[in-house]
């Protein structure tokens, strides 16, 4: 009624306005990422809720009987066999992200600090070998630590053990060792990243106030690289918890882990409800554990002051 | 002065080299025991050959996989570098509410355990009665690849002078032929890199392909399968160690390219050139 | 003879341009205002640009020249207020259709093409015939003295020659106004004082309306036909050089384009065109009312350049002099500033003198007289 009253001015200022929103930046960044986002949306987001979902239902036979149940959470928080996979799980993945931290820091230090002209050369070199495929390093451990592996029979030929030892591999080292070394790369780089973010002067004003190397290093440079410590840990820990090739492979029964108990629950056990428990418990479990690590890592930060 | 030491150069790239050898050896020894006469891998070495690459093309179901891994390489690249394009086309050229956040959801697949996107993927395509093959294959790899493929994109489109497209506009161009001919020349190289990146780890990736296929394998499963054999060792090292060279060669060159393309757009800022 | 007088004090706004110019509009820019949120970065700007002019728009960063300018070239579109070029308004035309041409800042030389293709880019979708396009390029290259070097690749040319393709690349296409957004800011001092005299010659020789945006006051004094001043979204002052140098409308202005001593004055009388004020350094002074004068109280502020203060040596005597004591000396090799104090003067005054007669060697607690123009004395709103 009242474009009708106003006449043609208002109604073409409308459509200029439309106009300017359809090209205005906002709009037009949104569109632009909208189909990935979609697809994030519909085979990560979705898929993820689907798996919720299904971990609060119950599985007979083929059926799947929809009423609310905290039965599945019950079982995967209690039964001895589902609790102890876990804790291992938890176990192996901090202990791999504490090891990869600590010989990744080093390395990335050298290349920021000593790296002058070479520093491409040197990360690509050190990514090189996390390009390859992750099946096949796991399998070359195998190789290494097996029964007849290359290990063995080394300290054999060297005359230091008289026969193959079997502590080598399926246990949980074996698993610890091999994840350490197929994810030594992805904590490099972080850190790496936070190292070149920090401001040279910085290190050169806290020798100038009378720090040594050794003081000004941990008061000053390695607090300022804690970001990149928390996310080298993180980008660890978080998918350790879930490895399914590498117990597979070279745990042997001692180094199962949850994966593997999940992945049993979606194939011979089919029962898909027990197994989204476990996935849902795995990954509030693991956020928990990322939260403490960040919150302990900043305290660390602090005290270093 | 001991100090100085611990934190000098000397120290820490003795550790530097330690740590290299750490990484490269075992991936080594996959060559070293492809070419060895015996059908076990342990020292000491017993002779050369290459009858273990000889006997690989006349094994069927290894066809098979290789060209199944070939044809989910090819369309998990395209997909996931076409979709990384509009994506870091979007993040490093506009800025809108919650960008951040989907930057974040889209890079999630890269530090979720690959195990539980797998069997969420697996849970969904069941409900919707897709049948599980290698497009099923293929859905899932683009969903991991595509964080890479933003990364060295997004590495490829920074630093990409916005006023490069803003002088073709003035000198006429439309929008469609400021595309064709400043955008898409300039960062060719990064989208070739994407797409190597996006093979490579089509190739190599195990777990989602594991769950996500029917009954057709791919390379890394078929070598899964083969594990269990002791008797096939000697060939999986071989076919092993061809799937590493191929890994090295193809992250090389996208290396390269990345960094082309890095340089090209960081060039213009070099006024003192 | 009667033109005798005017050599000493020419009066014309155009003295300055060599050039006749048409009094015909180029650019009319109408109460244009561009918000970011609750920001300004341009409020209600009005301005006129002749055919043929060589405009600069003159201001501290964040002052609106560039978003005015890149609304001019279509990048930008206003918030409310209306621009035209040539006539025809350029609403809703985006900025591959207005006739327009610019040259940026970080120059956008395509990296991946040759000088000659980044030259010929705008022609290629003319489609030319014939041998055309190769020889307009072989023309604009000419036109930048780049003859011969059309086969180089953008990066292989040194800062001064990239800016020159850009230019290159934007005469090409025969633009009605060339639009050049601080073209000379990356290089260095002595280039860019080289590139001012060629820019300025190019632009006379092709006759196009150039509008130049510059932080830099003694670029846009050394090349412009005309200058418009901003400041905070806002058109302060639009005048000639001279002008803007000589009479500027406040303070703010004053001080941008270089020193400036500020005198605090009472209003005696004012009328139409003038104002008679009492200072205490300067006596009672008869001056000219800017424009913009607007009276706050019966206070005023006077203003005079450094330069425009004269040391009387030995018993030289002037009509008009004050009269105080060397307080600090600063070598400038050419010349001298002199700080000096004057009775009765809150401030000092800041003078500057050539070195031809021993400026330098004047000894700090001197004392000193100088002469001044009247004329050169000023009224300033605030």
């Amino acid at each position: 009624m009242t474009a009708a009253v106003e006449g043609s001015p208002p109604l073409r200022m409308t459509r200029a306005r439309r106009n300017a929103l359809l090209q205005s930046e906002p709009v037009q960044g949104f569109a632009l990422i909208s189909p990935t986002f979609l697809y994030a949306l519909i085979l990560l987001v979705l898929p993820i809720l689907v798996v919720i979902a299904h971990s609060f239902w119950t599985q007979h036979y083929l059926t799947i009987d929809r009423t609310f149940t905290l039965e599945n959470y019950r079982v995967a928080l209690t039964e001895p066999i589902y609790r102890d996979l876990l804790w291992r799980s938890l176990y192996i993945s901090l202990t791999v992200s504490l090891f990869t931290v600590i010989l990744a820091y080093p390395i990335a230090y050298f290349i920021s600090f000593h790296g002058g002209r070479h520093k491409s050369l040197w990360l690509f070199l050190i990514t090189i070998p996390f390009w390859t495929s992750y099946l096949l390093r796991v399998m070359s451990w195998k190789v290494i630590l097996g029964y007849n592996g290359v290990l063995n029979s080394g300290l054999m030929g060297l005359g230091i053990i008289d026969e193959p030892s079997t502590a080598l591999l399926y246990n949980s080292s074996a698993v610890i060792i091999t994840l350490t070394h197929a994810w030594a790369a992805f904590a490099i780089l972080p850190i790496f990243v936070s190292l070149e973010k920090v401001d040279r002067t910085l290190v050169e004003a806290a020798t100038d106030l009378g720090d040594g190397p050794l003081r000004s290093f941990l008061r000053v440079t390695l607090p300022l690289s804690a970001p990149g410590v928390i996310s080298a840990a993180l980008i660890v820990m978080i998918p350790t918890v879930g490895d399914y090739v590498t117990p597979k492979l070279v745990g042997g029964k001692d180094g199962v882990m949850i994966a593997n108990a999940i992945q049993a629950q979606f194939g011979k056990a089919a029962n898909w409800p027990l197994g989204a428990a476990l996935s849902v418990t795995t990954m509030l479990i693991v956020t928990l554990m990322a939260g403490a690590t960040v919150l302990i890592i900043r305290a660390l930060q602090r005290l270093a002051r | 002065m001991r100090a100085r030491g611990f934190l000098s150069g000397g120290w820490l790239s003795v550790y530097a080299f330690l740590y290299i050898v750490f990484l490269y050896l075992p991936v080594i020894f996959l060559p070293i025991f492809s070419i060895n006469t015996a059908p076990t891998p342990k020292f000491p070495l017993t002779g050369f050959t290459l009858q273990w690459y000889a006997d690989l093309p006349h094994t069927p179901a290894l066809l098979d996989a290789a060209w199944n891994s070939l044809k989910v390489g090819v369309c998990a690249s395209v997909l996931a570098t076409v979709l990384g394009i509009l994506a870091a086309r979007s993040i490093t050229r506009y800025r809108y509410p919650a960008r951040r956040a989907i930057h974040g959801l889209i890079m999630a697949p890269l530090v979720l355990p690959e195990v539980i996107v797998a069997i969420s993927m697996l849970l969904v395509m069941l409900q919707l009665g897709l049948s599980l093959s290698l497009f099923t294959v293929v859905l899932g790899h683009v969903l991991v690849c595509i964080p890479y493929s933003m990364t060295v994109l997004t590495s490829g489109f920074e630093g990409f002078d916005r006023s490069l497209e803003e002088a073709s506009a003035d000198l006429g161009e439309s929008a469609f032929g400021t595309f064709r001919r400043v955008t898409l020349p300039m960062v060719a190289p990064a989208i070739i890199s994407s797409l190597l990146v996006c093979f490579t780890i089509s190739l190599d990736e195990f777990i989602i392909a594991f769950f996500l296929t029917g009954t057709e394998a791919t390379l890394p499963i078929y070598i899964w399968g083969q594990l269990r054999f002791a008797s096939k060792l000697p060939g999986v090292l071989a076919l092993g160690t061809l799937l590493l060279v191929a890994s090295f060669l193809l992250m090389t060159i996208a290396e390269i390219l990345r960094r082309r393309a890095a340089r090209r757009t960081r060039n213009e800022g070099g006024l003192y050139a | 003879m009667p033109e005798q007088p005017q050599i000493e004090r020419p009066q014309s706004d155009r003295a300055q341009s060599d050039r006749a110019q048409s009094d015909r509009a180029m650019i009319e820019i109408r109460n244009v205002t561009r918000s970011y949120g609750s920001f300004k970065a341009l409020d209600d700007a009005s301005l006129t640009i002749r055919e043929g002019e060589f405009f600069s728009l003159l201001g501290p960063s964040g002052c609106g020249k560039t978003t005015l300018l890149r609304m001019i070239a279509g990048f930008d579109n206003p918030t409310s207020g209306s621009i035209a070029v040539g006539g025809q308004p350029m609403e809703g035309i985006p900025a591959n259709r207005r006739p327009t041409n610019m040259v940026f800042q970080s120059y956008a030389i395509f990296p991946h093409l040759n000088v000659e293709q980044n030259v010929a880019y705008g022609l290629k979708r003319l489609k030319l015939q014939g041998g055309e396009e190769k020889r307009r390029v072989e023309e604009a290259l000419a036109q930048v003295s780049l003859t011969g070097l059309g086969k180089r690749l953008a990066t292989e040319l040194s800062g001064g020659q990239r800016q020159r393709v850009a230019l290159a690349r934007a005469l090409v296409m025969r633009p009605k106004v060339l639009l050049l957004d601080e073209p000379l800011s990356a290089l260095d001092k002595k280039l860019r004082e080289q590139m001012q005299v060629e820019l300025r010659r190019l632009q006379q020789a092709v006759g196009i309306t150039f509008v130049l945006v510059t932080h830099d006051q003694y670029e846009a004094l050394a090349m412009s036909d005309r200058i418009a001043v901003m400041f905070g979204g806002r058109i302060a002052q639009v005048a000639s050089p001279k002008e803007i140098y000589q009479r500027p409308v406040n303070r703010q202005v004053a001080d941008f384009l270089g020193g400036m001593n500020f005198v605090k004055a009472e209003i005696v009388e004012e009328n139409g065109a003038s104002l008679i004020v009492d200072t205490l350094g300067f006596g009672r002074v008869k001056t000219d009312k800017p424009k913009a004068f607007v009276r706050n109280g019966g206070a005023a502020t006077l203003g005079i350049r450094p330069e425009r203060l004269r040391v009387l040596w030995d018993n030289a005597t002037a009509k008009f002099e004050v009269a105080g004591k060397v307080v600090e000396r600063h070598y400038f090799g050419e010349i001298t500033h002199l700080i000096v104090e004057i009775p009765g003067l809150e401030k000092p005054l800041s003078v500057t003198e050539t070195n031809d007669f021993g400026a330098d060697d004047i000894p700090v607690g001197t004392p000193i007289r100088l002469a001044y123009d009247p004329e050169a004395l000023v009224a300033m709103g605030d």
